[in-house]
């Protein structure tokens, strides 16, 4: 999972050496899981612009990801205006000498500080498993807002609002084209099955709570019945079946990724690395 | 004594006929989604204006395909689609007979009087 250099277990080490008091930056940490979550999605998503199985579908998985990125800009910038006020000052602010802006949070964070769930960096590998992983993913995220949009923070109950109008979208399209192809040929239902079962150890993270969560999702067993309630629905119409006494890998939340993250930063992070406040 | 001339012609692997590529058309007829036409009404109280065609399995994904193809940027708030065999187009070759003869009868324009502001879109 985590690679051993020393730079990674130095990062490890000033997050657990933080003199901050956890619950502190409970808002921050869980603002920046939404937003890492939201962006790594839009960073695999993205490789189909141009490569989409068709050109009708090419343009609804790229409009997806433009409302992907949209959330993951609001939530960053949110979570910058928090930092900025707090008397946080983690690595981002550092390392760029000044404030925290939606740029350097997403440019700047190293694998360790990202919060995305692991679900969301795993492969794009066929249209099948791009499909299931988008499904999984957007009906977690459609019950996730649907209680978000009832915070008592003002801010984040208006982002979850305004994006459940658009995952309500992103699940009815999904959701459709996993039972065109549970339900089409004896191939597409394999390769389906097959995503599946590539994909579910990843889904148990969703439900499982972190620190920073406590609070601000308060019935967390409710998102999960609710989830899987939807997905039995589609997979049943799909004649798609749910894989049974999976382990569940997790970490994601609190940093610990699969190997696919460290690629996926090195690609999207490398010219503002370079070229720090690079712009175009 | 039989002989038979087989003419090639340059990146021709299978006789004439492959050559014309009469064979990759019909493949691509037979594996391709049908053709569908979108209509958006563009607000309230408007008609649906043809917007364009695309490619789709049935009409719900159409419909699906419409919505990311064609009102990405606020186009419409109401969709139609109609698949493209069952519109029936008048031939162009008759355009003389069928539209000409209207050319001269400008006492069929309601352009003689005013229409009150009031009523709005007609």
């Amino acid at each position: 999972m985590q690679s051993e250099n020393s730079s990674v277990n130095t990062e490890a080490k000033k997050i657990q050496t933080s003199k901050v008091p956890p619950s502190e930056g409970f808002r921050e940490a869980f603002l920046l899981h939404l937003a890492d979550t939201t962006l790594i999605l839009t960073q695999r998503n993205g490789a189909w612009c141009g490569h989409g199985p068709i050109l009708e579908q090419d343009i609804a998985i790229t409009n997806i990801t433009l409302d992907l990125i949209g959330q993951s800009r609001n939530f960053y910038q949110y979570a910058a205006k928090l930092i900025n006020e707090s008397s946080l000052a983690p690595s981002p602010v550092e390392k760029a000498g000044d404030e925290a802006t939606e740029d350097s949070l997403a440019y700047l964070r190293t694998e360790r500080e990202f919060k995305n769930l692991l679900l969301v960096e795993q492969e794009n590998g066929d249209w099948a498993q791009t499909i299931v992983r988008q499904f999984l993913f957007s009906v977690y995220q459609y019950f996730l807002f649907e209680q978000l949009q009832n915070s008592k923070d003002d801010q984040l109950a208006a982002i979850a609002a305004k994006s459940l109008k658009e995952v309500t979208y992103h699940v009815s399209w999904s959701a459709d084209w996993v039972i065109r192809l549970g339900d089409g040929t004896d191939e597409s239902n394999e390769r389906m099955q097959k995503a599946i079962a590539a994909l579910w150890p990843y889904t148990g993270e969703m439900f499982m709570q972190a620190d920073y969560e406590q609070g601000i999702i308060s019935e967390i067993h409710l998102l999960k019945d609710r989830w899987i309630e939807k997905v039995k629905t589609v997979f049943e119409e799909a004649t798609l079946a749910i894989p049974e006494n999976i382990f569940m890998q997790s970490g994601g939340k609190n940093g610990v990724h699969t190997e696919k993250l460290g690629h996926i930063l090195a690609e999207m992070q490398y010219l503002q690395r370079t070229n720090l406040g690079a712009k175009w | 004594m039989k002989i038979s001339i087989q003419k090639y012609y340059y990146g021709d692997f299978g006789g004439e006929e492959k050559a014309s590529g009469e064979e990759i058309k019909k493949t691509t007829e037979e594996t391709a989604w049908p053709l569908w036409e979108i209509f958006i009404r563009s607000k309230q109280g408007l008609d649906h204006k043809h917007a364009g065609s695309l490619h789709a399995a049935d009409a719900a994904m159409a419909m699906q395909n419409a919505r990311d193809v064609y009102t990405r940027r606020q186009e419409g708030v109401s969709l139609w689609v109609v698949e493209s065999k069952y519109i029936h187009a008048s031939n162009p070759d008759e355009a003389g007979e069928m539209y000409e003869p209207a050319v001269d009868k400008v006492y069929r324009h309601p352009t003689f009087y005013e229409i009150p502001d009031e009523v709005g879109h007609m």
